[in-house]
């Protein structure tokens, strides 16, 4: 049905994109997971309330997550030259991939952590837990169910962030789509391109489900 | 010297431009070993008062000292070491979801810098004195109320505090688990000499297991005194309606008059005092109101009597009384 050159073009393709996917997903909790924790301390009801710190760090992930993907793609095309050395392939596309997700990832986190009952965060503070003891010893482990199938909803909305980066060379299965699906008009590659990615979103979110239910104590 | 001591505590909350006052120039003084309940309607500040005493609540004012440390006085660090010795149980058990029984224990420990090996044997040890050694490996959701109870108590006592704290503990629980956690306080209040500390809205827990009580209303102490003389002759009126208000159906009266409120010891119970007083009087009177309690092994009688219009025979029914040596109180009610 295709040749050998077409198809090695889309195992590469494939390749690529979750490349892109899964290393921009770590960077994005690395940078965004931090953010969604101090949002949750800092907040009134948190336990290091600082309304200063909260609207400030809240107000710079409202913004980033206000601009569309495919604009920040292109706004942020100088400083992925300055980082990377050039604004096209996927390694570059992981810098405004990053960008755009980490406030996503840390909302996410965010409403993850505040899933957690107070009355335990209290009781765990009675004992004599730090700040450090709680975040490391109550909230993370006790979250962590919900977590993980928040970082499955991440992964596979930056896999559909990496596609679009398609239109402006970012590499991976959403260029081969653009330029061989849509701008030669070829139906058959642009189908197959959409099925190869229906099944990534299919697979990171059964396995993302299958493990935060194995590791949920709640449920027996 | 008291384990905990309380002085001139206030504690308003600020929410935008309005305050309310939680607590309003609280004086208390805990004793070394003792029961202690505080009781009071919900919203009467009680579980502010009880967060004061670990300083899960800071107070706006006033000095909260346990074991001779005044802890509003300590640095967040010394006040982290100072809570360890300070245990605390809450209604709904606060037990980690992620965590088995076992793990649930040895937490405290961890947070004392205790290693994990050591902190798995002590724990163990705690499962076999809150009575569910065989629960080590089960998860909170396997676990009863009661069971989870236990190991929250497990977890409380982990690090050998002085002082336990219990902030409704067992409201969330039937009467019969109730009563085998009141009975298991009991037994580490007396075994493990750890001093308690009860916040309740249930009269039967503080007349089960307590020693003393102070009764809480409006964000003041009305009343402190041991159990049988605060239960028995609430002198406050805020006292008295906590105390009668359930029991009795005062509210239901259709007669206007005088009433009689008696109470009778353990040893007076066995005589027919009211019988005795009638034929003294010679004068009928309607019981509008009887009930017995049990405080600390010992029963009590408690009556209210609608009193006769003729003041002759109430002043002989009176007078019976008082050389009778019974306690009672006249009241009026106007319906």
């Amino acid at each position: 049905m295709f040749s050998t050159e077409m198809v090695n073009l889309m195992l590469q393709g494939l390749v690529e994109t979750l490349y892109m996917t899964i290393f921009s997903t770590v960077a994005a909790y690395i940078l965004g997971m931090p953010v969604g924790i101090l949002l949750v301390l800092t907040d009134s009801d948190g336990i290091k309330p600082n309304a200063v710190i909260n609207r400030g760090v809240g107000g710079v992930v409202n913004v980033l997550r206000s601009v569309p993907f495919i604009i920040l793609l292109v706004a942020v095309m100088p400083l992925t030259r300055a980082i990377v050395g050039t604004s096209i392939g996927s390694t570059a596309t992981i810098v405004p991939l990053v960008i755009a997700s980490a406030p996503f990832v840390a909302r996410m986190v965010e409403s993850s952590i505040k899933e957690v009952d107070r009355g335990v965060i209290e009781a765990s503070l009675s004992m004599g837990a730090s700040t450090f003891n709680v975040v490391w010893k109550v909230l993370i482990p006790e979250a962590k169910p919900s977590l993980i199938t928040g970082a499955a909803i991440a992964t596979t909305t930056i896999l559909g962030y990496s596609a679009m980066s398609g239109f402006v060379g970012g590499g991976g299965l959403g260029t081969i789509a653009i330029n061989y699906g849509y701008y030669r008009s070829r139906t058959d590659i642009m189908l197959v391109m959409v099925v190869i990615l229906v099944l990534i979103v299919q697979v990171f979110q059964e396995i993302g489900t299958w493990i935060s239910t194995k590791c949920d104590k709640r449920i027996r | 010297m008291p384990i905990i001591e309380i002085k001139n505590l206030n504690k308003t909350f600020v929410k935008g431009t309005d305050s309310f006052v939680a607590l309003d120039n609280i004086d208390l003084s805990i004793k070394r070993g003792e029961i202690f309940g505080i009781i009071g309607l919900s919203g009467a500040g009680k579980s502010t008062l009880v967060r004061c005493m670990n300083l899960l609540e800071k107070p706006t004012t006033g000095k909260v000292i346990v074991d001779g440390l005044d802890i509003t006085t300590l640095s967040e660090r010394e006040l982290r070491i100072a809570r360890q010795s300070i245990g605390m149980i809450f209604q709904e058990f606060n037990l980690l979801m992620q965590r088995t029984a076992l793990e649930n224990i040895c937490f405290p420990l961890e947070l004392a810098g205790i290693s994990r090996r050591e902190a798995k044997i002590r724990a163990r040890e705690l499962l076999d004195i809150v009575g569910i050694p065989e629960k080590e490996n089960s998860y909170p959701s396997q676990l009863s109320g009661g069971q989870k109870q236990r190991v929250a108590i497990a977890r409380a006592l982990a690090n050998n505090p002085k002082v336990l704290l219990c902030d409704e503990a067992t409201s969330a629980l039937d009467p019969t688990t109730t009563q085998s956690i009141l009975d298991l306080i009991k037994k580490l209040n007396r075994e493990l000499d750890v001093t308690v500390v009860i916040i309740t809205h249930e009269m039967k827990v503080v007349e089960q297991i307590c020693n003393r009580v102070a009764i809480i209303a409006d964000s003041n102490i009305v009343e402190v005194g041991a159990v049988d003389d605060v239960f028995l002759h609430p002198k406050t009126s805020a006292a008295k309606k906590l105390i009668f208000s359930n029991s009795d159906a005062t509210e239901k009266f259709t007669g206007n008059g005088k009433y009689l409120r008696l109470v009778f010891d353990g040893d007076s119970t066995n005589r027919a005092i009211v019988a005795e007083m009638i034929l003294k009087g010679g004068s009928p009177v309607n019981i509008v109101f009887a009930d017995t309690k049990t405080i600390d092994g010992k029963v009590y009688g408690h009556l209210l009597l609608q009193l006769p219009d003729d003041p002759n025979a109430v002043g002989k029914m009176l007078d019976f009384l008082d050389a009778e040596n019974i306690t009672y109180s006249e009241e009026e009610y106007d319906v």
